[in-house]
């Protein structure tokens, strides 16, 4: 399978160590061009503004809007949360996102730097030590939204048909747990 | 559920997400946000930038922090500030502020010539400045989270910044090509811990994310830096300094995130009109340059 990373901003290497370590081949995505080829697209931790000033400005904003709907399976992690939800609060004013997930995202819910944190949690029933920083959380959920981790009573993994959302760091650590649910579970059907 | 804050994964971590991206100096929350809107992946907070200080000379210190709380009201971004070298108690005021990264900085006057900040004691992540490999590590080894190769800030020619990065990058590929044997000398020529002169050895790479700093002014500037390395570029006195800051930020994070691609290199750079004056490092006496700040 061959798996595209957005790589506009943000820690966009480490989600291609984690696809790799999966046993997958990974491919940065710059241009619109090269979202033709993949499997799968994977939207990296950043910052959410940036990612999607520059994806407008080079052309990706539409043709990853048209990947979304198409079904490929999507995953974004933190920035790439807010990037695939549906309404956000605490944007910047008009801050776009590619939508897609029937959620309502708070950008920085957690707090500042200082907030930070590192904590046991479960994913998908699998224990999993996760990263937040300046982490979203989701603030509710469309009815066909499956919640798969929570976080101070508030969702911070969420699934919804192809498209999976984490608002921590799975590709920070070396548990491979997210990224191989991601793969196994949502991609092997397409 | 167990929760921890403050500890060297989230504080690296942070920097992991700012990689790819420009941090810019701002001193206003106008500047702050006309960064935020040109794409800045975050922003420095400081009274003058460092073109300003080099011209009106005296004492540099940490910022006011009204003006702190004014841009980190004003933007979304993280918001990073600058404190003296050695001045933990500035440093502590800024932790209060719950900005999201300090810069122990070389730009302001430095506070102490032996020591540095322990930044182990602070919950707030540190970005130090460095020249060479060993002063990077003794820095990582201090407690800095990230990395940033020092420039001779405030100028516009980023001929420093080339220097330092070419000496880390050489250094770091020395030591791989080292006998095990051998990483104890180097440890003692780099005036580094052994731990992590051992470590950069088997990685082939500092353990902390590493941007640059320092005389950055053009998009061809940045680039140039991106390929030489670098995670990512601080700009300070090159956009606002410039002629169309708005234009120039926005060119500079594209050529920041397109740094192999000339065409679109060629693109940003049309019709930014004028860069900043700027200031030939090599007719500063050595008194006066910043980046020989740091021990």
């Amino acid at each position: 399978m061959k798996v595209g990373v957005l790589a506009l901003q943000g820690d966009f290497r480490e989600h291609i160590k984690a696809t790799e370590d999966c046993g997958h081949s990974a491919t940065e995505i710059r241009r619109a061009s090269e979202l033709t080829s993949i499997d799968a697209l994977i939207l990296p931790g950043g910052e959410s503004t940036t990612i999607v000033q520059l994806a407008q400005t080079f052309n990706l904003y539409m043709p990853i809007k048209e990947i979304i709907a198409s079904g490929l399976p999507v995953y974004g992690s933190c920035a790439g949360m807010i990037l695939l939800a549906d309404r956000i609060i605490d944007g910047i004013a008009d801050q776009k996102t590619f939508g897609g997930l029937d959620i309502t995202v708070r950008r920085n819910a957690f707090g500042r730097q200082v907030d930070s944190f590192e904590s046991d949690i479960t994913f998908a029933d699998s224990p999993l030590h996760a990263i937040f920083i300046r982490a979203p959380w989701v603030e509710d959920v469309g009815p066909s939204v499956e919640v798969l981790s929570t976080a101070a009573a508030h969702p911070v993994a969420v699934r919804q048909g192809s498209l999976l959302a984490t608002s921590f760091h799975p590709e920070l650590t070396h548990d491979l747990v997210v990224h191989r649910y991601f793969f196994d579970q949502m991609c092997k059907d397409s | 559920m167990s929760e921890a804050t403050g500890t060297a994964r989230v504080k690296r971590g942070m920097a992991e997400m700012l990689k790819g991206g420009v941090i810019m100096d701002v001193v206003n929350a106008e500047q702050a946000k006309i960064a935020e809107d040109a794409g800045a992946c975050a922003v420095m907070a400081l009274e003058r930038v460092p073109a300003d200080i080099r011209a009106q000379g005296g004492v540099a210190r940490m910022s006011d922090p009204d003006m702190i709380e004014k841009i980190q009201a004003a933007v979304s971004i993280p918001v990073m500030a600058k404190v003296r070298i050695g001045h933990f108690v500035e440093a502590q005021i800024i932790e209060s502020l719950n900005v999201d990264y300090i810069d122990e900085s070389e730009v302001l006057t430095p506070t102490d010539y032996t020591n540095h900040i322990d930044k182990w004691n602070f919950k707030i992540p540190f970005v130090c400045g460095a020249t060479n490999l060993g002063e990077a590590l003794r820095r990582i080894n201090e407690g800095a989270a990230m990395i940033r190769s020092k420039g001779e800030a405030g100028t516009g020619d980023v001929s420093n910044a080339m220097t330092h990065m070419r000496t880390i990058g050489a250094e770091i590929r020395r030591l791989t090509t080292l006998r095990d044997d051998e990483l104890y000398v180097a440890a003692k020529e780099l005036q580094a811990p052994y731990a992590l002169v051992k470590e950069v050895a088997e990685t082939g790479k500092l353990p902390v994310v590493l941007f640059t700093a320092g005389g950055i002014a053009t998009p061809a500037d940045a680039a140039l830096m991106m390929q030489m390395g670098a995670d990512g570029v601080f700009i300070g006195s090159g956009i606002f300094k410039s002629g169309n800051p708005a234009q120039r930020a926005a060119a500079c994070v594209k050529a920041t995130t397109f740094y192999q691609d000339a065409k679109i290199l060629a693109e940003v750079s049309r019709g930014l009109g004028e860069a900043m004056v700027g200031i030939n490092v090599a007719d500063i006496p050595a008194p006066h340059r910043l980046a020989e700040r740091g021990w």
